[in-house]
């Protein structure tokens, strides 16, 4: 096959727009695939809390309303092919649950595979110390006890087998983000694993499009700028045979597609721009070449490949302890001095009351907090009001459980002015420790299947 | 002295408890200015009250940018960080408003 791919991307991260893949079929009927990420760094994590109440909820709910959504497109003849990493801890769960909503739809022409094989969790808890952290070379071993997640993140081959194999939605637990894109043009195209400068630019396209509208003008620099930006289309991707590609939006849609917007998201979260080590290919940024063809397209070619290192990344995670943050404004003379002083005094009586923390912070928004010390406007003196936020973080439950109850009392004793209470009492959250690390291709088996 | 955002775009993402900042110069003219000024030292130095640890840059110059690495900038990063911004999301905003000794002719209306 030599006609273009049209892939789109219609989800960016687990809670982006539920209407995104809805809107994009119906703007683009003749789109050959929607891919939809849902895992960034610690979301597995936060999968296995949930899975450890529910064992059949270790994946993301989200994506089954999205199928659902796409019900009306499919029973008129839709054809574009679905490519998510929807299926997190458990894939198999993620594909019943998909089956079900299709089945009660009359859809049984549409076929679901699964990718599976990147639990390596196994592994690291038998053998922590074969796993050292990419970052600091620190040991694993003293860890492995509070492990929780462990995944590869496996390459384009078992989306592209599955497809090959006739799949119609293509669910994966961990995979690289830009193979989600990848897969579907090695199973189109018949790129050979070798054809590294054809994989490498399917790489560089899945990579525009892994954070949706973040392609076509969201997280830009001059968004206010942009035309609707109530409304931004999410980024279709239109892929040659020889890697390089097309990246538009459906017509009608706000936001643009241009240069600008095109490479920032270029270099979004890209370590050296000469080496982007993906499962598929090891890619190089720097002979990039993008052309605006207007109306909201932007070519994007010479991607150039080389083979990939025979390690996958994984993304592991532990059990670190306990948090919380609370948040109050502030309103008045003196707001800023008042806010600080009233978010030490919180520590300062949990303190006293025998509650130990690892670590506290007490920010003033709209100070500049966000990057405190380092930008702001002027004299925080001069504000009307900002936002406490204070935060605690503890290896036990209990002290940040008190912590929880501390902040809504003061607006009775704490200075006057205080409002932006009725949110109730801040949340418990466990912190998990993130882990990256290496394992050798050859110990891990990616296989996929038919539901 | 003007603003880095009257001559540059920024976009951070974060990688664990470390960030990538790239900027890119609004006009040719403007990237020049910017590969030959904005050192991996002077990032290091405006990040510092954050505590990061030795930048690195890279130079892209067919996207007119530089990507800054910023190691431990993020407080622990992802789901350890206390601070509101956890994931170095305004970091990039945060880099723009640095004053930087640029001539005010590398600034064009259209650019602003």
């Amino acid at each position: 096959m030599n006609r273009p791919l049209k892939i789109a991307n219609a989800s960016g991260f687990w809670g982006d727009q539920p209407s995104a893949a809805a809107d994009l079929v119906a703007a683009q009927p003749d789109l050959d695939f929607l891919t939809l990420d849902y895992l960034a760094e610690v979301s597995l994590s936060i999968m296995a809390i949930v899975r450890a109440k529910d064992p059949t909820a270790g994946f993301a709910r989200d994506f089954i309303e999205v199928l659902r959504s796409l019900v009306p497109f499919y029973q008129n003849e839709g054809r574009t092919r679905i490519v998510t990493n929807a299926g997190g801890l458990d894939p198999l769960s993620c594909a019943r649950a998909c089956r079900e909503i299709l089945d009660a739809a009359k859809l049984t022409r549409l076929k679901i595979a699964i990718v599976s094989g990147d639990d390596v969790l196994a592994m690291l808890k038998h053998e922590p110390s074969g796993f050292p952290n990419l970052e600091t070379g620190e040991t694993l071993a003293p860890l492995a006890a509070r492990l929780v997640t462990a995944n590869a993140y496996l390459g384009a081959d078992g989306i592209a087998a599955a497809i090959r194999g006739g799949a119609d939605i293509v669910i994966t637990g961990r995979v690289a983000d830009p193979s989600l894109t990848v897969g579907p043009c090695v199973a189109h195209f018949g790129w050979a694993a070798t054809d590294y400068h054809a994989i490498a630019g399917a790489t560089i396209a899945g990579h525009l499009i892994e954070c949706g509208t973040q392609a076509t003008g969201g997280f830009s620099t001059d968004w206010l700028d942009l035309p609707d930006n109530h409304a931004i289309g999410f980024p279709i991707v239109e892929i040659s045979a020889d890697g390089s590609c097309a990246v538009t939006k459906p017509p009608g849609t706000g936001g643009a597609v241009t240069i600008s917007t095109v490479r920032e998201q270029l270099l979004y979260e890209i370590g050296d721009p000469g080496n982007y080590l993906s499962p598929d290919a090891t890619v190089s940024l720097l002979g990039l070449k993008l052309t605006d063809e207007g109306g909201n397209r932007v070519r994007v070619a010479g991607a150039s490949g080389r083979a990939p290192t025979d390690s996958f990344k994984v993304s592991a995670t532990f059990r670190d302890g306990y948090k919380a943050h609370g948040q109050l404004t502030i309103f008045g003379h003196d707001a800023v001095k008042k806010a600080q002083c009233a978010g030490d005094g919180i520590l300062r009586r949990l303190r006293e009351r025998g509650c130990n923390f690892r670590e506290t912070l007490v920010e003033c928004l709209g100070t500049g907090a966000s990057v405190s010390g380092v930008a702001s406007r002027g004299d925080d003196a001069r504000l009307i009001e900002t936002v406490l936020r204070v935060s605690v973080a503890a290896d036990t439950k209990e002290p940040v459980e008190r912590f929880t109850k501390e902040i809504a009392p003061l607006v009775t004793c704490g200075p006057q002015g205080v409002t932006g209470y009725a949110t109730g009492r801040p949340k418990v959250l466990p912190i998990f420790g993130y882990w990256p690390t290496l394992i050798p291709k050859a110990r891990v088996a990616a296989n996929w299947s038919f539901l | 002295m003007i603003a880095l955002r009257e001559i540059a775009r920024a976009r951070s993402g974060d990688k664990g408890n470390s960030a990538n900042i790239a900027v890119f110069g609004r006009t040719p003219a403007a990237y020049a200015w910017l590969r030959e000024n904005l050192s991996a030292a002077d990032v290091q130095s405006y990040f510092a009250k954050l505590g990061v640890g030795p930048v690195t840059r890279y130079e892209v110059d067919n996207l007119d940018a530089l990507n800054f690495i910023l190691p431990n900038v993020l407080g622990g990063g992802g789901s350890r960080s206390l601070r509101i911004d956890a994931q170095g999301k305004t970091l990039g905003m945060a880099l723009l408003e640095m004053p930087v000794d640029a001539e005010a002719a590398l600034v064009t209306k259209a650019n602003r």
